[in-house]
Order: structure tokens, then C-alpha cells, then sequence
């Protein structure tokens, strides 16, 4: 017999299980193995978080008591995801291009980067969601109590810190898969696995049962369709407008649900998993809702009246003695009850922290912020923040409304509620005129209406007398009668009237007034999402310095993120290191980058406090081009065709620049050299001739002679430096490999370089010096020497201090070299690597400035590259060496 | 995915074959949830408040609904052929 502790040891057992699938995904995907973690079938199955506890228990109860009006509940995705070339192929495209990180961010976005939207639609979602979480508790948690009955004996315990114990879990497992990473863009693995795992056991769970009662209980096919004609759904009539409206209702939701965006859009990995979707989610949803009237039917013929029939998927089991099966039916509840609270709070937070949070954040910090705060953390923080927070919400949410009726209608509540974003959404994608205005218009007024119409009196918080008689007295305004509309359904009437206002007000408003220039360059590259590759560039006019850009990229990607970023761009622009010109192609580029993971409003909002006046610009820009946008694609095209003469004019002007600077450069380096020969010959010369004239005391003959010896070993030293760099150069060096530690290479390099008992502080990580190379480490080490005994000659910092920092990437180790000093300006970091290069404020340090020239050769000939890193705070070098030439220490 | 604009010179009046059974089968693949909506739309529209028997209306929804699915991933599965050719 099942006690209500097997109960829970088997609940937790599942939840253990579901948090090893997530760390397995998570490390798989980490090693590069996402093969099935993003296949069709995973995506497929991820889309049934659609399929709720609500769905799960509901379904059967909504069927004991309205028929088949629960197929409408089906019946409206599967049109939808028929549907799919027209609408969700465009929707995720756009996810893809505009890197949307929500719905909330998709609306904002669309229409110019909206602050206002984006916190408007956000408070929709958490309305809409927050009670549909509390249900989701709710299920659970009758769910266990559905047990206790059984067993007397089982003691009593307590409901309510069961659905606490629920939430506090799920506030777990979604903090730790769910915050993992900051760019959504960088999906969440481990939870959709889990996901997909649970999507599983909820449909073996429900088909079990419907065999169970058509093959165990009603004997068969005939039999049960016999059954159904007796028993009292056989009754049920369609109501059409409640057949029409519940089929349009849960078609929007499928599309405007937080969690359902969550999986569909953010979460897809390939476009072409939604062409398989587009008939296998239809399938899952016939499987699921196969054995819904069935079991019903069984339900109301087996249990006593009364019996709850939202409960019956677990008590028509438990009444004919299948313990099993109705533990099965159990875990299949909890799988799509956590499911549904997991995916809902991912989504949810990223909203909330991305445009509300970050916002508020960014706002107290003031302009700085973009600099110098880390945003990395404070993003990290405030989603999790987020998730306890939506939780906490759901939770006092059940606690207050919880065990009433009024929790068991939500469902549709809800969907009613986040419909309300349909007219924006389908503006936003295939109309260019919807405007910013018009949008929030509809949204409010939708809002509005369906709080009034519906959310208010389902909660129960209006009183009789305005249900009665309307608001102020005036039986126009009764929430279930608007206008005299009698008659209907309330959740018909609710619908009509928001959906319609809001699309009046939407269309009307968008009519009467003109968009924004951001906000028309967004309408043209949502709307012609298809034409276009790149869409939204040109837009950005102001001279950012690009190192300020670097500096802000790095705190929201991180580092290494961010310097391959700008490494690549500057690549694609036909340029070497770290820093691309500050084109309006880069510049809007890093903006869709940085949107990945702070969503569009916000980045915007960074990029422009950096890049100066962007929204003047932009007025300019548009009335040079006029009016008409079919002008500014045309100078778009115009832009992209003329682009490869542009790359080729700037790769030949920079190689011009450096031409001229090199030339200057040798020029001064010959006299450098002839004066650097001239004065060790000048003194070898007048104290050999003192030393010839004989005739002195033995002191002064050997302080002459020691000078003479100084003097000779500078010149050799001199030509020594350009001997190896020709050497070098015409490619007759031998290399000599070794396997040595890098951790002795920079050992050795720093006491040769005396920077062991200088006044510099290095700071070291042993640990991630365990990387064993095979190449020629005297060279390397020579290499590290010249860096370190730079950063001693030349950081000018009061407390010098050198960091030398090794990490390890797929195809190369990097070891950076950062001081504290002032760095190297802009204009000068292109040429230090030449070899007649020498900072002109630091002539009186003792050498020819051939150094970094060796080190550029040396590392070409090992197989590596070093570059100057710029955005570090002082003057950093990055010496990287491919895979082959090391490997990981044992 | 397709390529709707072709270069001017090479401009003619008939698609190539293949290119014009995509573009129908296309066509078809958007037509669906109209037709979908219409299956499902119809019954209660029609016999709103007449009626009718349960099982059966139970019977015709799922029919209705594998045929769709059925239609759906034939369709899509001659678009994957198309492109790979």
C-alpha cells in the first residue's frame, strides 16, 4: 500500500534524477556534445511546457464538466504550429537576428527600444503568470493530498509546507541550470533536457491511465464509446462562441506566453527544428488529449458524486487499486507542474531584471556605470533575485486565494491576460506603421479592459454591487455586461471587449501618429526580416572610442567573450588586434551583442551614453534620406555594395599610415643607432687614447679601462639585438623543443629579469600555470623576459605591480602581461611592435627599441602571436600559443 | 530561402520545375490552418445548441486531427527533399 512517505521518497528520488539529467546536459554541452541535446525531438518535446498541471488534471476535470470543450485548448497551438511558415519561422528568425531575449524585449525592441513597453508587458507577463504558478502549487499539492485519504494512518501532513517545500526546490534547480549563463543566447542546456525528460514522463503517465480505462475498465474501443454516450458529457453542447473564442485564446497563448516564447524562440537552436515541430507538437498534443474524455468518463461512473473531478487522473487509479499506475499519474502531475514553474521563472526573471532591474540599476549609478561597475554580477544577482522573487510571489499567491474556486479558473484568466499582446506582437512583425504609441495604447487599454472584465471578478476582490449594477452606478460599465452585451459568456464577453478595444486603440492610434526614426528602422528590419541579413545598421553616427566600448563589452560578456568579438570584427574590417574602427556597422552590431544579454532597451541605452547624441544623429540621418524608408533601403544597399571598396580603401590607408610612421621611425632609429654607435666610440676612443699616453696612477688606468670594457659590451649588446632580429627574420633560426611547465618558464623568466627582488609586485596564479609546453622555451622565456623587464622600465604607476594571467582556451593558451601603468596610447600601439619603434617619451631607457620587435618574430617563429590588449587599465601583452604546442598538465 | 528575385537577362515567364512544385507546396503549407480552422470551427458553429452525439464529435476531432498532422508532415517532408536536390 502507498504510504504518503513513499510518496514523497519517490518524489524526491524523481527530483534528484532531474537535477543529475541537467548537470549531465549541462557538462555535455560544455564538451561540445549537443548532438541530441538539440535535435528536433528535444525541441519538440521542450514545447510541451505548454501542457501544464493545469492541462495535466485540468483537462480531465474541464471535460467531466463542459464535454470537449478542453480539445479547444489543443486545438489552437496545433493551428498555429500548422501555421508555422506564416507566423512562428518569422518569429524566430527575428529571435535570432535581433538576439530577443524575451517578449517583452521582442515588443520593446520593435517598437524604438522602448523603456515603457518592455516594463509595461513585463507587469503582464508577472500578472498573467504569478497566479498560473500558484496553480501549478496548487496541483501539487492536492496531488499529495490525494494520497492521504488512503491511509489514516499515514499521519496528516500538512498541504501548505509541502507546496513551500515545492517552491523552495524548483527556486533551486532554476537558480542553479537557469542563471548559469548571462547571454541567453547561450541556452540553457541542462533545463531544457530536463525539460524534454519531463515532457516524457507526462505523456507515458496520461496514455498509462487512458489504456488502464479503455482496455482494463470499459473493455475496449466500443465499449468505451458506449460509455461516453451514457454517461452525463454525452449531454454537453458546443457553445460556439465559447468553442471560438477558448480555440483563438489558447492560439495566442501558445505564441505569447512567457515560457512558451522561452522555449520557442529564445531556446531554438535551428531553424529548421521548427519545420519538424510543426507537425510532431500537433501529435503530442493529440497524444495527450487522446484519453482526457475517457478518463473522465470513467471517472464520473467509478467515484462517488461529488468527487473532485480535477483530481481524477490520480483517484479513478487509486479507487480501483493501481498503486502504481497512480504513482505514475502522480510524478506525470509534478513533471508538468515543475515544468511549467521552471521554464515560467527563467523567463520571467530575464524580463524583470533586463528592464526593470538593470534599468533602475544603471540609473542610481549614473553614467559611470557602463565603465566601471560590474554589470556582469549585478545581472547574475538580480535574476536570481528574480526567480526567488516570482516564486515567493506564487506562493503567497496560493497561500491567500489558495483551495477556492477561484485558483481552478485561472488558467484561462490568464490566457485572456497575455492575449492581450497579440495586436502589438502581429504589428510589430508585418506592419511597418504600428507605432510605439499606438502599441502601448492597445496594450493599456487591453489591460485595462480584461483586469475590469475578468482578472478583478475571477480573484473574487469586486464587490457584488459593482458586479451588480456597474461601476459608479452605471449598468453600462457591469464587468460582465459591457454596454449592454447580455448574455454572454463571461470569458467571451471579456475577450471581445479587450481584444477589440486594444486593437482599436492600436490600429487608431498607429495611424494618427509618426514614429521615431529608431522606431521606423526597427519596423523595416522586423517587418522585412527575410530580405535583409543585416538589418538595423546606420544608425549610429557619434565617434565612440572603441576601447571605451571594449572596456563596457568585457563586464556584461566577460573577457575573453568580448575580446574575441572585437578581435573578429576588427578581422572582418580587415584589421589586426583588438580594436575595430568605430563603424556604424560595429557599433550596432556590438549593441545586438550586448542585447543577447541585457535585452535591446538597455543596451541601447549603454551604447548611447558611450557613443554620445546617437538620437540627434539619427534625426539628421532621416532627413537627409527623407521621409521614405524605401530611400534609406536603398542607401543600405548602396552602403553593402560599396562596403568591399570601403575595407580595401581603409586596409590601404592603415597600411599607408604605418608606411609613413615606419619611415619617420627608421629615419630617427638610423640616427638613434649612429648616435647610440657613436657615443660608446667616442669615450672608447678618447680613453684609449689617455690609456696610450701612459704615465697615470693604477686607479685611474683601471676605472678607464673598466669604462671601456662597459662601453664595448653596450655595443655588442647593440649588435647582438640586430643580429638575432636578422637572424630571426630570414627564418635560419633552429628551434630547440622541450616539454617544460609554463609555470618554470615564468619562473625563470622573472628572476632573469630581476623582477624577483625589484620594488614591482607580480601577482601570479600557480594553479593556472599548469600547462606543460612543448616548444622552444628559451626563446619563449626570452620573450617573457623582454615583457616583464618592459613593465619594470616603464609602468609609471606609484606601486607597480604586474599581473600575469594564463588561460586556457579550445585551440590556444593565452598568457596576459598587465601592468598598472598608464598604457599605451591609441595612436602608438600599432607601431610598437615594428622593430624601429620607440616611444619618444621613454629615449632614456638603454635600449634600441629592437625588443618587442624580437618578441613579434620569436613568437612567429614558435607557432604563436603576441598583441598589445587594449582596455586593461595599463599596458597589457598577450602572448598566445596554438594547441599543439602544449598540452594539459597531468 | 528561395531566391524570389532572378537577374534581369535571364528574366523569363515559367519557373523551373522544381522551383514552381516548392513554391506550391509552399502555398499549400500556408493554406493548412485555414483548412484546420475550418474542421475545427465547423461542427460547433453548425450545431451550436443542436447537439449531437458526443462519441461521435469525439471521434471526428481526432480524425480530423490526424489528417492534419498527416498532410503537415508530408508537405514539410517534400520541402527537406526539394532543397536537398
Amino acid at each position: 500500500m502507498l504510504t504518503f512517505n513513499i510518496l514523497v521518497m519517490v518524489a524526491l528520488a524523481y527530483v534528484v534524477a532531474l537535477f543529475a539529467i541537467a548537470f549531465f546536459a549541462d557538462r555535455a554541452a560544455r564538451r561540445g556534445r549537443t548532438k541530441w541535446l538539440r535535435s528536433p525531438l528535444t525541441y519538440t518535446l521542450s514545447l510541451s511546457v505548454y501542457c501544464t498541471a493545469w492541462t495535466f488534471y485540468g483537462a480531465v476535470g474541464n471535460a467531466a464538466r463542459s464535454g470537449l470543450e478542453y480539445l479547444t485548448i489543443y486545438l489552437g497551438p496545433t493551428l498555429v504550429f500548422l501555421g508555422f511558415w506564416v507566423l512562428l519561422r518569422k518569429l524566430v528568425r527575428i529571435g535570432k537576428a535581433e538576439r530577443i531575449t524575451s517578449i517583452a524585449d521582442l515588443i520593446s525592441s520593435r517598437y524604438g527600444k522602448s523603456s515603457a513597453l518592455a516594463v509595461l508587458v513585463t507587469c503582464l507577463a508577472v500578472s498573467g503568470t504569478t497566479p498560473y504558478i500558484a496553480l501549478q502549487l496548487q496541483s501539487v499539492t492536492l496531488s499529495f493530498a490525494a494520497f492521504v485519504p488512503a491511509n489514516p494512518d499515514g499521519g496528516t501532513p500538512d498541504v501548505n509546507s509541502t507546496a513551500l517545500w515545492v517552491a523552495i526546490g524548483l527556486a533551486i534547480f532554476t537558480i542553479l541550470f537557469g542563471t548559469r549563463n548571462l547571454d541567453t543566447n547561450e541556452r540553457h542546456h541542462g533545463v531544457v533536457t530536463a525539460i524534454a525528460v519531463e515532457a516524457v514522463v507526462k505523456l507515458i503517465a496520461l496514455i498509462a491511465v487512458g489504456i488502464f480505462v479503455v482496455w482494463g475498465v470499459s473493455g475496449g474501443m466500443g465499449g468505451m464509446l458506449d460509455m461516453i454516450e451514457a454517461s452525463p458529457v454525452a449531454a454537453w453542447k458546443p457553445d460556439p462562441g465559447r468553442w471560438v473564442g477558448m480555440t483563438f485564446l489558447s492560439a495566442a497563448a501558445v505564441i505569447c506566453l512567457p515560457r512558451m516564447f522561452q522555449v520557442m524562440v529564445v531556446e531554438n537552436e535551428d531553424e529548421r527544428h521548427l519545420t519538424i515541430a510543426s507537425w510532431a507538437f500537433p501529435l503530442y498534443l493529440l497524444a495527450i488529449s487522446l484519453f482526457v474524455l475517457p478518463i473522465a468518463v470513467v471517472g464520473l461512473a467509478v467515484l462517488p458524486q461529488g468527487a473532485n473531478p480535477d483530481l481524477f487522473v490520480l483517484t479513478v487509479p487509486l479507487a480501483l487499486d493501481q498503486d502504481l499506475l497512480a504513482m505514475l499519474a502522480f510524478l506525470g502531475g509534478f513533471s508538468a507542474a515543475t515544468s511549467m514553474v521552471i521554464v515560467a521563472s527563467i523567463a520571467i526573471s530575464t524580463m524583470v531584471s533586463n528592464h526593470i532591474v538593470l534599468p533602475f540599476w544603471l540609473h542610481r549609478q549614473g553614467p559611470r556605470a557602463t565603465v566601471s561597475g560590474d554589470v556582469r554580477d549585478v545581472m547574475i544577482l538580480s535574476r536570481r533575485i528574480s526567480i526567488i522573487a516570482i516564486l515567493g510571489l506564487g506562493y503567497a499567491y496560493f497561500r491567500i486565494t489558495g483551495g477556492t474556486a477561484a485558483l481552478a479558473s485561472i488558467g484561462l484568466v490568464s490566457f485572456a491576460g497575455v492575449a492581450q499582446i497579440v495586436p502589438a506582437l502581429l504589428g510589430a512583425i508585418y506592419w511597418r506603421g504600428a507605432t510605439r504609441k499606438g502599441a502601448l495604447a492597445g496594450l493599456i487599454t487591453g489591460f485595462l479592459v480584461w483586469g475590469y472584465t475578468l482578472f478583478v471578478p475571477a480573484i473574487g476582490l469586486l464587490p457584488d454591487q459593482i458586479m451588480q449594477s456597474g461601476l459608479f452606478g452605471l449598468t453600462v460599465l457591469r464587468p460582465q455586461g459591457l454596454f449592454g452585451l447580455d448574455g454572454l459568456d463571461p470569458l467571451v464577453h471579456s475577450i471581445f471587449w479587450s481584444i477589440a478595444t486594444n486593437t482599436i486603440a492600436f490600429v487608431a492610434v498607429s495611424l494618427i501618429t509618426f514614429p521615431s526614426p529608431i522606431e521606423r528602422l526597427q519596423g523595416a528590419a522586423f517587418v522585412n526580416v527575410f530580405q535583409r541579413g543585416e538589418a538595423g545598421a546606420g544608425y549610429v553616427r557619434g565617434i565612440a572610442d572603441t576601447e571605451d566600448l571594449l572596456v563596457m563589452a568585457q563586464r556584461l560578456l566577460g573577457g575573453h567573450e568580448a575580446q574575441t568579438l572585437f578581435q573578429t570584427i576588427a578581422a572582418e574590417q580587415g584589421k589586426s588586434g583588438y580594436l575595430p574602427d568605430p563603424t556604424p556597422e560595429f557599433v550596432a552590431k556590438l549593441e545586438r551583442e550586448l542585447a543577447g544579454s541585457v535585452g535591446a532597451a538597455t543596451a541601447h541605452a549603454m551604447v548611447r551614453q558611450i557613443d554620445g547624441n546617437a538620437a540627434v544623429s539619427v534625426q539628421d540621418l532621416l532627413a537627409v534620406a527623407d521621409e521614405s524608408a524605401q530611400m534609406l533601403e536603398y542607401s543600405i544597399q548602396l552602403e553593402e555594395k560599396s562596403k568591399e571598396h570601403e575595407q580595401t580603401a581603409r586596409k590601404l590607408r592603415d597600411v599607408n599610415e604605418k608606411l609613413t610612421a615606419i619611415s619617420v621611425q627608421k629615419d630617427a632609429f638610423l640616427s638613434q643607432v649612429s648616435h647610440e654607435l657613436r657615443t660608446p666610440m667616442t669615450s672608447i676612443r678618447s680613453f684609449s687614447e689617455f690609456l696610450m699616453e701612459g704615465d697615470m696612477a693604477p686607479k685611474d688606468r683601471a676605472r678607464y679601462s673598466k669604462i671601456i670594457h662597459d662601453e664595448s659590451i653596450r655595443l655588442t649588446r647593440l649588435l647582438d639585438d640586430l643580429l638575432d632580429l636578422s637572424f630571426l627574420e630570414s627564418g635560419q633560426v633552429v628551434l630547440n623543443q622541450q616539454s617544460v611547465l609554463l609555470s618554470d618558464v615564468i619562473e625563470r623568466a622573472l628572476s632573469s629579469a630581476g623582477a624577483t627582488q625589484g620594488d614591482m609586485t607580480v601577482n601570479r596564479v600557480e594553479a593556472e600555470e599548469a600547462v606543460v609546453l612543448n616548444t622552444d622555451t628559451d626563446r619563449l622565456g626570452q620573450v617573457f623576459i623582454n615583457l616583464i623587464s618592459n613593465a619594470q622600465k616603464y609602468c609609471d604607476a606609484d606601486a607597480p605591480s604586474l599581473t600575469i594571467s594564463v588561460s586556457q582556451r579550445p585551440s590556444q593558451v593565452d598568457i596576459d602581461f598587465i601592468d598598472n601603468g598608464s598604457g599605451i596610447p591609441r595612436d602608438q600601439q600599432s607601431i610598437i611592435f615594428e622593430k624601429f619603434a620607440r616611444l619618444s617619451d621613454h629615449s632614456s631607457a638603454g635600449s634600441a627599441g629592437l625588443g618587442l620587435a624580437i618578441c613579434k618574430e620569436v613568437m612567429a617563429r614558435l607557432g604563436g602571436t603576441i598583441d598589445y590588449l587594449p582596455g586593461q587599465g595599463g599596458t597589457a601583452f598577450r602572448v598566445s600559443l596554438s594547441r599543439k604546442h602544449y598540452a594539459d598538465a597531468a | 530561402m528561395t531566391d524570389d528575385r532572378r537577374a534581369p537577362q535571364q528574366r523569363s515567364e515559367f519557373l523551373e520545375h522544381s522551383v514552381y512544385r516548392r513554391r506550391r507546396l509552399l502555398d499549400a503549407i500556408k493554406l493548412l490552418p485555414f483548412l484546420g480552422a475550418a474542421f475545427f470551427l465547423f461542427p460547433a458553429l453548425m450545431m451550436g445548441g443542436g447537439g449531437g452525439s458526443t462519441a461521435i464529435h469525439l471521434v471526428y476531432y481526432f480524425f480530423v486531427w490526424c489528417g492534419l498532422i498527416g498532410l503537415c508532415a508530408v508537405f514539410v517532408r517534400g520541402l527537406d527533399d526539394d532543397s536537398e536536390r
